[in-house]
């Protein structure tokens, strides 16, 4: 295990090396046989509190969230945007200096806003998790897709990766084009032209409009294309997306794995039979939830290199 | 001019003695030390410097300006004092003093306030308020059309009546060629300088910064270049069809400066600005995220940068204008995509460009002096000269004083500064407007030693 001091926060997946991904990875490991006991609870973070902090809809990411603060014995209070001040007009700043009165050891935020998550930790003495902030970056979705690959493959040291789809509007694709890339990995960036940003390839990718080369990968990552996009002419019709862009048993090779972020829209971006295949790891993505952000506000909150805290 | 398109409140006339400061003034042909005496407002006497022991005669303000440097005082054809209705977040009194403290002695209003200026009633209060509070003297643009909606046009002819300097919807592009064919048509009956922010909305769409490798990092919404240039190109075409007299607003890219060269050349009568924040940072500095950086147009590359100091160099753009832009702290204070475009710069424009551009070789101080001064001919205003029998309108700049911006607040009622936190050399001291002395340092008191009895209240004009 490394001993590079972990950040305060967790922002961006420029917050930690390459020493710092394994740390998170290798302390999630043992979270993840945590998950497999019948008490699935350690006291880590007993009497402490984890604020979960939601402006936008989620299920898998503040599902895990909560999860994990619960696993890790931390009290937990979530707030989504509906429901609460916020839908008051509260500001974001009002927001959390209010919730920064119950001195909470961490927030969770996920905000369509990029850069929300680094406004709030100027504003708090706690740490603070990006859980999505607008288009910018999801650092433990990236956290949980290395963590998946490193369980698959041992290592992403050359592994051929492929982010397909649309770009342009993906979080997830941007924290996981610095997060595969600082792991090893070869990472390609493929869809149509109008949802490929330019100047992509500043973050050490490469990018390509077809999927003509889609054979040299030996993960597709697949994005979701939402529907909307189809309304602002990104793409003419979803049929012709699908028909350009959609991961099935015809553009696969046997071999290959498919990662997707989920939430999955069937017969688009992936074909049906593709996601209920043995190659899909999705299942497996969705269960590194969890432990690997478990190990995220382990580390932040903790930080101790001694594994003994965990049993 | 039978109009009076400048307004400010009454003050004294000026009697004072700058003694041995480098006067630099280009079109007066000044490079050179020099005491300047000022009798009731106007520059009575230029001479070579005397000596410190040689007091004038008569009770008068001394101030001893040597190894300081004088220039005409600036004149910023781009300003947002957002009055009426956006007090808050700068007024006429706050905003003319702010641009007193950085050596202005003339600014120009645009007309995106609450409500907008696009009626003689509006302008009308607007000049009254001026007279009333202005430390400098203020002038007007009024609106190209109603409400900045860009379906009709404003009543130019009474606008230009009651005192519009000129007409821009600043803030926005006039989006219909057809529309503003007519204003330039119409420009024919009433003049005026017709001022465009140009942008295509289309192109822009949803854009919060320049479309570049930063805005592919960070994920946030591009305003491509093309943006603005394709806009340029096509108004300086209709200029040059109408023969009419246009002004392009803080240009921002290499293709900008390359589509109002082309206007020039073909013989339209165009003329260009560009700001100290588009002259000397670059869409790095979004990196951070920080809203201190978000403006329109939106800071953009190196080479977009080194485009705009060469065309500023060149002459190809005009004139400097800061594009000062007033927002309250609680506005800015919301993530990037949330938070509203603009940077104040009156207090920093000449120290950022001094110490970014003139320091560094890459821009010469005389050329600097011109190009803030050339708003004022633009737009058909008096030229600030360093010549006897003028007016006083100058200023004094200590060039080797640094200051870090924001250490002792600001003068603007607002402090959304790009340059907030930055060490800047180039503090100015003084600036007489109009005659009067409109700001003067705190620490620039009189040398009681060689004042004369009590002449000129010692201490700052201003807080």
């Amino acid at each position: 295990m490394s001993s590079t001091p972990m950040p305060r926060h967790l922002i961006s997946i420029d917050d930690l090396d390459r020493s710092g991904i394994e740390r998170v990875l290798d302390r999630a490991e043992s979270f993840a046989e945590v998950s497999g006991r019948e008490i699935k609870k350690v006291p880590a973070l007993r009497g402490r509190t984890i604020v979960n902090l939601f402006y936008e809809a989620s299920t898998r990411t503040s599902s895990s969230f909560e999860l994990a603060a619960k696993r890790l014995s931390a009290d937990v209070v979530s707030i989504r945007s509906a429901g609460s001040s916020v839908d008051k007009g509260e500001s974001l700043k009002d927001t959390v200096q209010t919730l920064s009165a119950y001195d909470p050891a961490a927030i969770v935020i996920r905000s369509p806003h990029a850069g929300a998550a680094q406004l709030v930790a100027g504003w708090t003495d706690a740490s603070v998790v990006n859980a999505g902030d607008g288009k910018h970056e999801h650092p433990t979705q990236a956290l949980l897709d290395v963590f998946t690959l490193r369980r698959r493959f041992g290592s992403l040291d050359r592994l051929n990766i492929w982010i397909v789809g649309d770009v342009s509007h993906s979080r997830v694709a941007r924290s996981n084009i610095l997060a595969f890339t600082r792991m090893g990995a070869d990472v390609t960036v493929c869809g149509p032209p109008t949802l490929l940003p330019r100047h992509i390839e500043a973050l050490g990718c490469r990018a390509t409009p077809t999927l003509e080369r889609i054979e040299e990968a030996d993960v597709i990552y697949v994005l979701r294309m939402q529907h909307e996009r189809m309304h602002q002419s990104f793409v003419p019709t979803l049929r012709e997306y699908a028909a350009r862009y959609q991961i099935n048993h015809k553009r696969l090779r046997p071999d290959q794995l498919v990662m997707h972020p989920g939430p999955v829209n069937r017969g688009v971006e992936l074909s049906a039979a593709t996601i209920d295949s043995e190659q899909a790891l999705i299942g497996e993505q969705v269960k590194a939830g969890v432990a690997v952000r478990m190990a995220v506000l382990y580390e932040l909150l903790v930080g101790s290199p001694v594994l003994a805290a965990v049993a | 001019m039978s109009t009076q398109r400048l307004f400010r409140a009454g003050r004294p006339g000026a009697d004072v003695l700058i003694r041995g400061g480098h006067l630099i003034d280009p079109r007066a042909g000044i490079d050179e030390p020099h005491d300047i005496l000022i009798r009731n407002g106007r520059i009575a006497e230029l001479s070579p410097p005397t000596q410190p022991e040689a007091l004038p005669a008569e009770s008068i303000d001394v101030i001893d300006a040597a190894g300081k440097h004088v220039f005409p005082g600036f004149v910023d054809p781009h300003v947002h004092l957002r009055t009426p209705g956006q007090e808050y977040k700068e007024d006429l009194d706050t905003g003319t003093a702010a641009a007193a403290a950085g050596g202005f002695c003339a600014v120009v209003a645009m007309p995106n306030t609450t409500p907008t200026v696009d009626t003689a009633a509006v302008l009308g209060s607007l000049i009254e308020g001026a007279q009333r509070e202005a430390h400098i003297p203020v002038g007007f643009l009024a609106s190209i059309t109603r409400g900045l909606q860009g379906d009709e046009l404003t009543e130019m002819a009474e606008l230009r009546d009651v005192g519009a300097i000129g007409f821009t919807d600043d803030g926005k592009p006039v989006v219909s060629a057809g529309l503003l064919r007519k204003a330039l048509q119409y420009q024919r009956l009433c003049g005026g300088i017709i001022a465009l922010h140009e942008e295509d909305p289309a192109l822009s769409a949803d854009g919060v910064m320049h479309e570049g490798a930063v805005s592919a990092r960070l994920g946030l919404a591009g305003i491509p270049s093309v943006s603005e240039s394709t806009m340029i190109a096509r108004d300086g075409a209709l200029a040059l069809y109408e023969d009419a007299r246009v002004h392009f607003q803080h240009l921002s890219a290499v293709e900008s400066v390359r589509a109002l060269a082309a206007a020039k050349e073909a013989g339209a009568r165009v003329s260009g600005e560009a700001s100290p924040h588009h002259l000397t940072l670059t869409d790095d500095k979004v990196r951070t995220l920080d809203s201190r950086f978000k403006m329109n147009p939106p800071l953009r590359t190196e080479a977009d940068r080194q485009a705009l100091v060469e065309g500023l160099r060149s002459g190809v753009i005009d004139c400097v204008a800061t594009d000062h832009a007033p927002h309250a702290v609680h506005e800015k204070e919301v993530p990037f995509e949330q938070a509203p475009m603009g940077t104040t710069g009156l207090e920093t424009a000449f120290a950022a460009l001094y110490t970014e551009l003139v320091l560094p070789g890459e821009l010469e101080l005389a050329i600097l002096v011109e190009r803030m001064t050339a708003g004022a001919a633009l737009y058909d205003l008096p030229t600030p000269r360093l010549s006897v029998g003028e007016e006083a309108n100058l200023c004094l700049i200590d060039l080797e004083a640094s200051w870090e911006v924001g250490e002792d607040g600001y003068v603007s009622r607002s402090v959304n500064s790009a340059f907030h936190g930055a060490t800047l050399s180039g503090r100015v001291l003084l600036t007489l407007a109009a005659g009067a002395v409109a700001y003067r340092r705190p620490m620039l008191v009189p040398d009681a030693a060689r004042s004369g009895a009590g002449a000129g209240a010692a201490g700052s004009e201003h807080r």
